[in-house]
């Protein structure tokens, strides 16, 4: 088969476009390589190709879609008729449009590193065995490795539309993720820490393997502690996905459909005044640092809570239509999805003290090492927040005893308002985020 | 490439044979092909409009080899001799050896017809919106407090073909419908949500058997009621569960943990614990991917093995895990139809398909009369297990307290978390009132796949509720 270049494909889409017709083509080809390791030899070696693309026309107001993955000239001649004659069964919503350039220069960023093509299959492998042979040799407890695993992809992508986008972008990264299973006593636990980077040197794997080990050492002995009201510490990884789920309450389609417990409070107070975040994808060091939004529009720097005030929501270039205001850059797609709206680079701006200063400061709580259930237990509509928590408990300024199969529970708006302090510990986590402990008061901790 | 509808096998079989020569040519011992040819689409309806109408086609092939312990895969979409000649040579260098069988012999025909009345895509656009706007309308008739409605439909098409060198050249022709209504009430205290689904392993017949309009309300009243709903209590109480609203709770405490490749790298608790009682008396535990028109309903697995009826616990005995290609050929026994992946770009592994636990012989009504203080469930939403410890959580999307034997107050949403082995052990009383739960997705080592899930009403003594309230 003969390859062809995704702008070339683009363009004949956007060319065959009929009178009246919007057109937003996105092309994506990539390949991809898994190893993982166990007992010191490879399990699996896995490697593919893949193809996709996503069609949106819209006519007045009424929008289509459909995608492959395949860039098969049939498939993708399949995609548009498929797309056009979705279109005709929407129903018009004026607010329907392909966003047009806004004349906003992208960061130009140089994010994709080459290097991270020539790893060779031996040396992925000799980190997939060397993972797991450090698991097993940093602490006899360690008596076995669920799976240890290096994965690299490369992918281009192209954006193209009828308003005049025209964007291709080519990127790859590498990661490391290890499962050490500890054993002591009859009792099992497992751990996991995993790092992404851009280029192999940046990956961490002395901290994989601290992270991974430490996580399933530590909960070996923990029991379930007594339901009671305490002050707790999210760490950093935690206290990411707590305020993840505010961002998502703070984008433009929740808002706009009436789905966001903060759609009548801009402006207002919605957080401590110690809370400062936003969303930076201009930042070459969060590896959600990206020249382009979902719809080719440049990326910026958006506050979205300073000092505690509410101060803009993300907007994609349609949720910023319907509310009058413009698009913050914020669109985030798949090639094959519809262009939604989200953070690409979350950060908090960090406080001053130590781990170990806003662990001392506390009497009587406990340290969230890890949450579950963040699926199940937290509604971003009502705000309502309950999730599994395992860690420590912290007695009089010192790490305890640990804890486990306890659940932790407030609201969403209430959280924010008991926050006592941002830590200094910031780092970015592996997916990109910019992130420090938190300390919230006032939880509920429900366990035996 | 064989067009859509033309009866031929999904590849032609000298193409899969050829294909699977190249893949044992470096040495393999074993070579596996399955093609994939996937289409579907969805339509939602939000805002009192049709919003949008999407569809998606996806067809390649993932190709295995394996040589001892070690498997090499390569994914294409690319389906060309060519393509799948350079793929399969990709899966066998990941895994040589010196030995050099390359004999292969299909025994089978590689087709497989759809059991289906009414294949979704052949069935008007029009009416699928009619079914939507029908909807919209139910739910927002139910209550002026509903001041956002979403109803989504969504039909998939998954033709498979699975040959391996021991011979198997086996088709499905797996068939998916789903509609679900979303809704919002806003009341003095806030917003509340309400969720109601309804989805088979059924053509566009679900609808003659299904009425939208009846789930549209129920999903309302569901957010309607939360409106006056209470926090949750916090800490230890016992807990009942309605019939078909939280079979996730045994998917959780113990299904993934009876995945035999969890069990054979010791990353579950029931590890060693065949012959043992795990569970109450009470309980008997099936995974059953024969089940008709389920949701985790198959006729063969991704590996080709034939599903069936597998009994994991009887009267609280642990009797058996589930079993994908690998592992039981590691353990020197036949699979049981549990080898799945989420599509031809992924590697299967051991996957639960309709679990459920069957009936026991109280009445339901007796369970809460005899329930001093409690919570009643009557809706759970999605799960997470740590297979090690058997810790798992689950959410409450609809429950009441109940008071002195009787179902009270709704209560908002929270988690409930336990500990799989010893809630199996605190179940202490089962209804006779089965019934499967609604459809779900199960999430593995970053894969989906349909699932069932079903129970009668039932008692766990103690489990831990995630709320608020003193």
């Amino acid at each position: 088969m003969t390859i062809r270049e995704l702008p070339d494909i683009a363009k004949e889409i956007i060319d065959s476009a009929k009178a009246g017709e919007e057109i937003e083509v996105a092309l994506s080809r990539g390949r991809s390589t898994t190893v993982n390791a166990y007992r010191g030899e490879v399990e699996s070696l896995k490697s593919g190709s893949s193809q996709g693309v996503g069609v949106r026309i819209i006519i007045d107001g009424c929008e289509g879609f459909a995608s492959a993955g395949s860039l098969d000239p049939e498939i993708v001649l399949e995609v548009v008729n498929e797309a056009r004659q979705n279109l005709t069964f929407a129903e018009k919503d004026p607010h329907q449009a392909i966003a047009t350039p806004d004349g906003v220069e992208p960061p130009g960023l140089d994010l994709f590193d080459r290097s991270v093509l020539e790893v060779s299959e031996k040396e992925k492998i000799a980190i997939a065995i060397d993972l797991e042979r450090r698991c097993l040799d940093r602490d006899k407890r360690i008596t076995g490795v669920r799976a240890s695993t290096w994965a690299d992809g490369w992918a281009e992508f192209a954006l193209a539309s009828t308003a005049g986008i025209a964007i291709h972008e080519e990127g790859g990264s590498c990661s490391v993720g290890v499962q050490p299973l500890a054993e002591e006593s009859g009792e099992t636990q497992i751990g996991y820490y995993g790092d992404v980077a851009r280029r192999l040197e940046n990956l961490d794997l002395e901290k994989v393997v601290a992270e991974a080990v430490d996580g399933a050492t530590s909960l070996l002995g923990a029991t379930k502690p007594a339901s009671q009201r305490v002050t707790v510490i999210f760490e950093p990884s935690v206290a990411a996905a707590f305020l993840g789920v505010v961002a998502g309450s703070l984008t433009g389609d929740r808002v706009a459909k009436g789905r966001s417990p903060f759609a009548e409070r801009m402006g207002e107070t919605i957080a401590v005044a110690d809370l400062t975040l936003f969303d930076d994808p201009t930042d070459e060091r969060s590896l959600g640092a990206e020249n382009y939004d979902g719809e080719g529009l440049a990326t910026r720097r958006n506050d979205l809570i300073v000092s505690g005030s509410l101060n803009t929501f993300l907007h994609n270039s349609y949720t910023a239509r319907r509310l009058g205001v413009i698009s913050t850059g914020s669109a985030v797609r798949g090639v094959r999805s519809r262009p939604g709206v989200g953070m690409h680079a979350m950060q908090i701006l960090p406080g001053d003290r130590t781990r170990e200063e806003l662990i001392r400061n506390v009497r009587n709580g406990i340290f969230v090492r890890g949450v579950n259930g963040l699926h199940s237990g937290v509604n971003p509509v009502s705000g309502d927040f309950s999730v599994g928590a395992y860690g420590h408990r912290i007695v009089d300024g010192s790490l305890g005893e640990p804890f486990r199969e306890a659940t932790i529970a407030s609201t969403v708006q209430r959280m924010l308002l008991d926050i006592v302090e941002v830590g200094g510990d910031f780092e970015f986590l592996p997916g990109g985020t910019g992130m420090s402990s938190l300390v919230i008061a006032e939880i509920a901790l429900s366990g035996s | 490439m064989s067009e859509d509808l033309a009866p031929g096998p999904l590849l032609d079989p000298s193409l899969v044979e050829t294909t699977l020569r190249v893949a044992l040519s470096k040495g393999g011992e074993w070579a596996e092909l399955f093609a994939e040819d996937r289409q579907s689409a969805s339509s939602s309806f939000d805002e009192g409009r049709v919003d949008s109408m999407s569809s998606s086609r996806d067809r390649g092939v993932g190709i295995r080899v394996t040589v001892g312990e070690i498997t090499g895969f390569a994914h294409t979409s690319d389906l060309s001799l060519q393509g799948l000649k350079e793929a399969a040579e990709v899966a066998a260098s990941a895994a040589t050896s010196s030995s050099r069988t390359t004999a292969v012999a299909l025994n089978g025909d590689g087709l497989a017809s759809t059991r289906v009345k009414t294949l979704p895509n052949l069935v008007s656009k029009e009416s699928k919106v009619a079914l939507l706007r029908r909807a919209n309308e139910a739910a927002r008739s139910a209550g002026s407090a509903i001041s956002q409605v979403t109803v989504g439909y969504s039909e998939g098409r998954r033709r498979i073909l699975v040959a391996n060198t021991a011979g198997i050249f086996r088709a499905d022709d797996q068939v998916r419908t789903l509609f679900s209504v979303n809704c919002v009430a806003t009341g003095d205290q806030g917003l509340q949500t309400g969720r109601e689904t309804v989805g088979y392993t059924v053509g566009y017949e679900l609808f003659e058997e299904n009425d939208v309009e009846a789930l549209a309300e129920r999903a309302a009243n569901r957010a309607i009621t939360k409106l006056r709903a209470r926090p949750a209590p916090s800490g230890e109480l016992p807990v009942v569960i309605k019939n078909g609203g939280g079979g996730v709770l045994f998917h959780e405490a113990c299904g993934h943990g009876l995945e035999a490749d969890l069990v054979k790298k010791g990353a579950s608790v029931f590890k060693d614990r065949i012959g043992q009682q795990v569970a109450s008396s009470l309980v008997t535990l099936i995974d059953d991917g024969t089940m008709g028109v389920e949701w985790g309903a198959l006729r063969i697995d991704d590996e080709g093995a034939f599903t069936q009826s597998n009994t994991l616990i009887e009267n609280g005995v642990l009797t058996d895990y589930m079993w994908d290609h690998l592992r039981s050929k590691d353990a020197g026994r036949v699979p049981s139809g549990n080898g799945r992946r989420q599509s031809y770009q992924h590697l299967p592994m051991v996957r639960m398909t309709n679990t459920f636990v069957t009936n026991g012989e109280t009445e339901p009504a007796d369970i809460i009369a005899d329930t001093t203080r409690g919570v009643y469930v009557a809706q759970l939403g999605g799960g997470q297990v740590n297979t090690a410890t058997g810790d798992f959580v689950f959410g409450m999307t609809e429950a009441y307290l109940i008071e002195n034997g009787e179902i009270t107050e709704p209560l908002r949403e929270g988690n409930l978390i336990g500990n799989g082995p010893e809630v199996l052990k605190n179940i202490d009383v089962i209804a006779n009132d089965f019934a499967m739960g609604s459809p779900g997705t199960c999430g593995k080592d970053g894969q989906g796949v349909p699932v069932g899930d079903g129970q009668p009403t039932l008692r766990v003594s103690a489990l831990t509720v995630g709320g608020t309230a003193a």
